[in-house]
């Protein structure tokens, strides 16, 4: 495993720190949204953008780019601020969010900005679309590797379970799928609203190979990507736990935030927050 | 008059009987060997849409999903997003009807040229009855933008539909096919484009022009011989639904002054409706509406169910005389 040093790691977590920081903003001006999974996800997007990803921001459509999927559409918010963090677009442009004639739509839209690889928001179709982008490139021998980003709640959705049926039969190797294990979903808590557990037993029976993380350690999440790439004759999945909200002690685990924005008010006292917060990942690496 | 460079459809004895599915089918693999792109992708039913032709021909790029359509639409969405033209085949109920959602966001909205094969449309599947007679796919997929719809009247037509979607690696598409033997009505020469109607039958001095589409194109032709001498009755075949060709729409509703539809599909929503729909807002003349009233189908055979359902060339006639009298 690549060990990443502690310099790496910091700049890394500042990174997440300042994305969750445009999240906050971005949310607040367009005044609708989500603001729970963004939050948690920011993490793992950080990691991709800024290392695990082979890819160019200045050449968004090279041929061999690694693709990353978002099949739970409605957190495109950490992947816009993601990628204009990362170099794809001004970070002005995130002002523009869910705003008339953006190209940030409220969910992302491949024909507004290609880069976002593919248009999503209605659930469980995510898995699909990389698997066909997983078989297409292995029948062409091409060395990319396919990462598909999902919600949990997303996989009471049926065609999710076709998708990994689909990809276990097939031995998409270059497929690796990541669980937003947040536990939440618009109506409460997963396990209430429709149990997914024992979730790794469900993906191991459907031949994938399962790994299990904190969501929120870069280190760990860098470390699984790995695996999942060495894998031989089967599709990884990383269930990534993650905690709603993350950043934010007032909203953390609160499923009531999924699919509302702060006010200006809490605007102010969130930035002030992670503020703080970025100062804390800054005095933690200090040595 | 017949038109040009169709087989003499009145003869019923020397006239061919073939599915709509079998041109598609054989479309399909020489469109493979043209072009490495094509994949087919099938959800369990690869003998009856006709797919095992592809796949005994090019096995390395037909693929099998199971009974599983959402997840049809959505590989072939990722493939085609890729690079890939895939075709996906299954019956009209299922793909585009059990999986209308992904194909609406993540072939339409996403823009990927995925070709959707709905086989099995219409009263005409026979005995498997109402669940397996796809009568709503029409207007589901002309009502989503980015999509191409066409309908072919015979198996050489849907040979010419299939090589000719294959070629574009651009847009979605939709191509309707039937499962009974229908007679053969066009020849290798018969001019095929999307986008562009035909007229099959034409009059001096038109009082009705009949727009047909698919199999019931036969029908409307029957009804327009057997009206001679009574009323002057030209018949158009509307093989592609969207885009609409307009300008030929408009010209015989110009000419006749009074139009009906025939299709084997719902009338609400149909390809009767997209014509009304344009006339309504360009030139308004009397239509009538040949096609299912709000029923679902049932078990018989083709004629019982043409019969039933009003879409034999008697309930066209009918159609005709009643559209003539509100001019």
């Amino acid at each position: 495993m690549s060990h990443l040093s502690d310099e790496q790691i910091k700049a890394l977590e500042l990174k997440a720190n300042d994305i969750r920081i445009s999240i906050i903003d971005m949310l607040e001006d367009a005044g609708s949204g989500h603001t729970a999974g963004p939050l948690d996800m920011a993490d793992i997007f950080t990691a991709f953008y800024f290392h695990i990803l082979n890819h160019d921001p200045k050449n968004p459509e090279w041929v061999d780019r690694d693709r990353l999927i978002l099949s739970n559409g409605h957190i495109v918010p950490v992947r816009y601020a993601t990628m204009a963090h990362a170099g794809y677009f001004p970070i002005e442009e995130l002002k523009t969010l869910r705003k008339f004639s953006s190209r940030l739509q409220g969910h992302p839209e491949r024909v507004a900005l290609p880069s976002l690889e593919t248009t999503s928001g209605p659930l469980g179709s995510g898995i699909g679309q990389a698997a066909g982008i997983a078989y297409s490139a292995r029948m062409d021998n091409r060395k990319f590797h396919i990462y598909v980003l999902c919600s949990d709640g997303e996989l009471d959705a049926g065609n999710s379970w076709e998708s990994i049926m689909f990809a276990g039969k097939n031995k998409l190797t270059n497929l690796t799928a990541i669980i937003d294990r947040n536990n939440i979903q618009i109506n409460g808590m997963t396990e209430n609203v429709m149990p997914l557990e024992p979730l790794a037993d469900k993906w191991r029976a459907f031949n994938w190979h399962v790994i299990e993380i904190d969501g929120h350690n870069i280190q760990t999440i860098v470390n699984a990507v790995e695996e999942a790439k060495a894998v031989a004759e089967k599709p990884t999945v990383i269930i990534a736990h993650t905690i709603a909200g993350k950043g934010i002690k007032e909203i953390e685990y609160d499923y009531h935030w999924h699919g509302i924005p702060p006010s200006s008010e809490q605007e102010k006292a969130w930035m002030k927050e992670l503020r703080t917060l970025g100062n804390k990942i800054e005095a933690s690496h200090y040595n | 008059m017949l038109a040009r460079h169709l087989n003499n459809i009145f003869d019923i004895t020397s006239l061919k009987q073939e599915p709509t599915r079998d041109g598609f089918g054989h479309g399909l693999v020489d469109s493979g060997k043209s072009d490495e792109r094509i994949i087919a992708l099938c959800a369990d039913l690869s003998e009856s849409t006709r797919t095992e032709w592809f796949q005994k021909e090019f096995p390395s790029r037909y693929i099998e999903v199971g009974v599983a359509e959402q997840n049809l639409a959505t590989i072939a969405s990722g493939m085609a997003n890729y690079g890939k033209i895939p075709f996906i085949m299954s019956y009209a109920v299922f793909s585009p009807g059990r999986n209308n959602e992904q194909i609406r966001t993540t072939i339409c909205i996403n823009k990927v040229p995925v070709k959707i094969i709905g086989c099995h449309s219409g009263v005409s599947v026979g005995p498997d009855g109402a669940t397996h007679q796809a009568l709503e796919d029409i207007g589901l997929m002309r009502m989503l933008p980015n999509m191409i719809v066409v309908v072919p009247c015979d198996s050489v037509e849907a040979y010419k539909a299939t090589t000719a979607i294959a070629h574009d690696d651009v847009m979605p598409s939709y191509l309707r096919l039937g499962r009974a033997s229908t007679p053969v009505l066009t020849t290798e020469k018969t001019h095929f484009e999307i986008g562009k109607a035909q007229l099959f039958y034409e009059v001096e001095k038109s009082e009705v022009t009949i727009i047909a589409c698919g199999a019931m194109v036969y029908h409307a032709l029957c009804a327009a011989k057997k009206l001679e001498g009574e009323i002057a009755v030209n018949v158009m075949n509307l093989a592609t639904i969207k885009p609409l060709d307009t300008e030929s729409i408009l010209k015989e509703a110009e000419k006749s002054g009074a139009i009906v539809t025939v299709e084997e599909h719902q009338i609400a929503g149909g390809m009767g409706s997209a014509v009304a729909e344009f006339l309504a807002q360009t030139y308004t003349v009397p239509i009538e509406f040949i096609g299912v009233h709000d029923r679902f189908g049932q078990s018989g055979t083709p004629e019982e169910l043409y019969k039933e359902y009003g879409l034999d060339a008697t309930s066209i006639i009918q159609a005709v005389r009643k559209v003539v009298r509100r001019k």
